[in-house]
């Protein structure tokens, strides 16, 4: 990988969802919130894999709340990674006309 | 903007992921044409990025936050066919790894966020750009004023599908008026943020910037 841009980037991301998500509000959205006052909030129904060992972006059984939110991040982020850039490489070959 | 399940009736919800997996689809070929050596990683790297900031929840109002969409973001960057491939990998992504967002209502997040958000998005900042002069700030602004105008369009989808199939009985103008008041700040938190990230990329690959080569792109003749 010769692009500094994508380097730079890739750990950008590491360092956001693993470090400074910690600090991000844990408020309801806007979308959340909304639901609630219109009245619908109460429909939703919990996701069948509610119970999933990083559910709501943590990690089950990591107790430091810091420690299992940040691995949760690093987690995300390297799966993300690893799905699209074999998404987005697979698709190129497709594409070999114009390398 | 994550619809859990619930919120909406199975046979709208399937109806939905029907449309979504048509859009998907067609974004594959869309995207197979854009990909090269050159935007694959930065598409990679797009999708990555989104998954990440959409983790750093903004606080907007009293008891209330945001977070990015990136529809737009994505859209300028690797253009709106990749877009909708990178936004669909980290929506089901959040679904299945951390129940981020129903399953039964993945169809309706991926409508939302990856295809009416990314093309109605991708559209606005395509009429922005064409008025503004021709050069690398408006580039910037344009993805400003269109992930502004990409949130409400994402609501917009949402509030048609409460119309069609919610298991609760609002009227549509009350989810309406709820809806889009409470994204009116987290559309200008998605506008600062897109123009963040363009403007980063635009100052150091400016040559990657799909939204900057315009069309140059698709016009390229093809050798056999």
């Amino acid at each position: 990988m010769k692009n500094p841009l994508v380097v730079v980037g890739l750990v950008l991301s590491l360092v956001l969802a693993g470090g400074l998500s910690y600090y991000a509000s844990s408020q309801p959205d806007g979308f959340e919130k909304s639901a609630g006052e219109i009245g619908f909030l109460d429909t939703a129904e919990e996701s069948p894999l509610a119970g999933s060992p990083l559910a709501e972006y943590g990690v089950a059984g990591v107790e430091n709340e810091r420690l299992s939110g940040g691995l949760a991040g690093v987690i995300g982020v390297a799966s993300t990674a690893a799905i699209s850039f074999g998404i987005f490489y697979a698709l190129r070959r497709f594409n070999k006309s114009r390398s | 903007m994550h619809i859990p399940d619930g919120f909406i009736d199975i046979p709208t919800s399937a109806a939905f992921a029907a449309v979504a997996a048509v859009g998907v689809a067609a974004s594959l070929k869309g995207a197979a044409k854009s990909l090269d050596e050159k935007t694959a990683p930065l598409a990679g790297l797009t999708a990555t990025f989104i998954f990440a900031v959409q983790m750093l929840n903004f606080p907007v109002a009293a008891g209330t936050s945001g977070h990015l969409f990136g529809s737009v973001l994505a859209a300028v960057l690797v253009g709106p066919y990749v877009a909708t491939l990178a936004l669909s990998v980290v929506l089901l992504l959040q679904a299945l790894l951390f129940a981020d967002g129903g399953l039964t209502a993945a169809g309706l997040n991926v409508f939302n966020l990856s295809l009416v958000g990314v093309w109605v998005g991708y559209g606005a900042f395509l009429l922005v750009k064409k008025i503004l002069p021709k050069n690398k700030p408006s580039i910037t602004t344009a993805a400003a004023i269109a992930g502004f105008i990409s949130v409400p369009a994402a609501v917009m989808g949402f509030v048609l599908q409460y119309a069609i199939g919610a298991n609760s009985t609002f009227s549509v103008t009350a989810v309406f008026t709820g809806m889009m008041s409470a994204h009116v700040l987290i559309g200008i938190g998605e506008a600062v943020i897109t123009a963040f990230s363009v403007t980063a990329v635009m100052a150091s690959r400016p040559d990657l910037v799909y939204g900057y080569r315009g069309t140059k792109a698709q016009l390229e003749i093809r050798k056999a």
